[in-house]
């Protein structure tokens, strides 16, 4: 079984319950619509809403991605795919699969996101796209390997959260202070030693997924 | 024997000294500190400060250390080992947390700036305390081994970003940043001979201090489960 068979039979079941695509709509519309309430009429500061952007993808990243793993564990079909895939196998089909989620994910935010909030501009687009798609790679991988991670403890919806968080905050420091320099300058000169960072993480991390994951996979 | 009282001594001098020793300006005697442009009296809490958030990160490596040895060999005694020492680094991080806290009350004029090396030092607490949350939620003796192992590994790759690299491009208030000018860098601190001498006892008596504490505390732990196992 190849990777990309996996991520075809996840993609088959996603589209048939559209339980993962469902929520994760949902949970992007809930937090965003209470963002807009808590601040109501006052005007809030550009920098501020280049956090509240990241602080949007990381709850809704938390509230999704977990579904990769756990999924497999609640239907039972755990030992069937270890029996018919390497560990590496799966997770590749898995981060493949997550991925595109937090690709189609994080779109829709952002594009919600710049039509609903008029403080939110970015001048320096190029910049702001390269942060965007080398930090959603981090989360994805980040996320995906979390997720394998509490798929095997107990208490596995409170759990991601807290586990991902610290995993997460070097990115995320690093993402929202690349927005706001987006935000600020025109320029890239500034940004290559964060555009190095979440580059280092990216390889860093993948690197350390590809080396665990046969230990949290393997009974 | 013998090591404990040498212990006591080390750690008895090293907090007299680090506390009553006076700050001057100019030095003459072996028992005088010289004053740090923008530190003053402050620059005391070196001693006790710097070994705390250095244990921090030796319990973290240790912890690592024998969660890749786990990992290698199922040996639950390496578990045990790593458990100890996250507990350790999760007492000696609070301690640097607060020592660092209540130093920058009267260095910054506030508790808690978000400084690059406090939103470290956060960070630490937040993967100790995730740790120990994932411990809790595995019932499975093996299972829970492996995965606290792989999480604190990846914990720990994360770690370099925080400590090494975050502190020097964001600009920050702790001796030591990228844009401090008063003490310059972490390297070339502007100490004496009898300053670096003290500063550095500190380190060793605290490295021992935790030495003992943690091997004291795996045994404990190894004891335990012994007994756990004959009596049910």
């Amino acid at each position: 079984m190849s990777s990309y068979a996996l991520f075809k039979k996840d993609l088959a079941s996603e589209l048939r319950t559209r339980y993962a695509i469902n929520s994760l709509v949902m949970f992007i519309v809930v937090t965003i619509s209470v963002i807009l309430f808590s601040i109501g009429n006052e005007k809030i500061s550009d920098f501020l809403s280049g956090g509240l952007f990241w602080v949007v993808i990381f709850f809704s990243a938390m509230s999704g991605l977990s579904r990769a793993f756990v999924s497999e564990e609640e239907r039972g079909t755990t030992l069937t795919l270890q029996l018919i895939a390497s560990p590496t196998t799966i997770f590749s089909g898995k981060l493949l699969f997550n991925l595109i989620l937090v690709f189609a994910m994080n779109i829709v935010i952002a594009l919600l996101y710049s039509a609903l909030f008029e403080a939110f501009v970015i001048k320096n687009l190029s910049l702001f796209l390269y942060a965007f798609i080398l930090g959603n790679i981090g989360i994805a991988i980040a996320s995906t390997l979390i997720a394998s991670i509490i798929a095997k403890a107990s208490s596995k919806g409170t759990l991601y959260p807290v586990l991902s968080f610290p995993i997460l905050l070097p990115l995320m420091l690093t993402l929202i202070d690349l927005t706001k320099q987006a935000m600020d300058t025109t320029t890239f000169s500034s940004s290559y030693v964060e555009l190095a960072i979440l580059g280092c993480y990216d390889v860093v991390m993948i690197a350390v997924s590809f080396m665990l994951f046969d230990f949290i996979w393997k009974d | 024997m013998i090591w404990k009282i040498v212990l006591f001594l080390l750690i008895a001098f090293v907090s007299i000294a680090g506390i009553t020793f006076p700050i001057v300006a100019k030095p003459e005697h072996w028992y005088e500190f010289p004053l740090i442009m923008g530190l003053g009296e402050n620059a005391k809490i070196i001693f006790f400060h710097v070994p705390t958030a250095w244990l921090t990160v030796i319990a973290f490596l240790m912890s690592t250390v024998y969660s890749i040895k786990y990992l290698r060999n199922k040996d639950l005694v390496d578990d045990i080992k790593a458990h100890s020492a996250a507990q350790l680094g999760m007492v000696f991080c609070i301690l640097a947390t607060i020592t660092g806290a209540v130093w920058a009350k009267f260095a910054w004029g506030s508790y808690w700036s978000w400084d690059p090396r406090q939103t470290s030092i956060f960070a630490l607490l937040l993967i100790y305390g995730a740790l120990f949350a994932l411990r809790s939620a595995v019932e499975v003796e093996e299972k829970r081994a492996a995965l606290s192992a792989v999480y604190s590994i990846i914990a720990f790759v994360t770690v370099p970003f925080f400590i090494f690299i975050m502190p020097r491009i964001m600009r920050g208030l702790h001796p030591g940043s990228a844009d401090d000018t008063n003490a310059g860098t972490v390297v070339n601190f502007k100490m004496n001979g009898n300053m670096q001498l003290i500063f550095f006892l500190s380190l060793i008596g605290f490295t021992i201090l935790y030495y003992w504490m943690w091997y004291v505390g795996y045994k404990s732990m190894l004891y335990k489960e012994k007994l756990n196992k004959q009596y049910h």
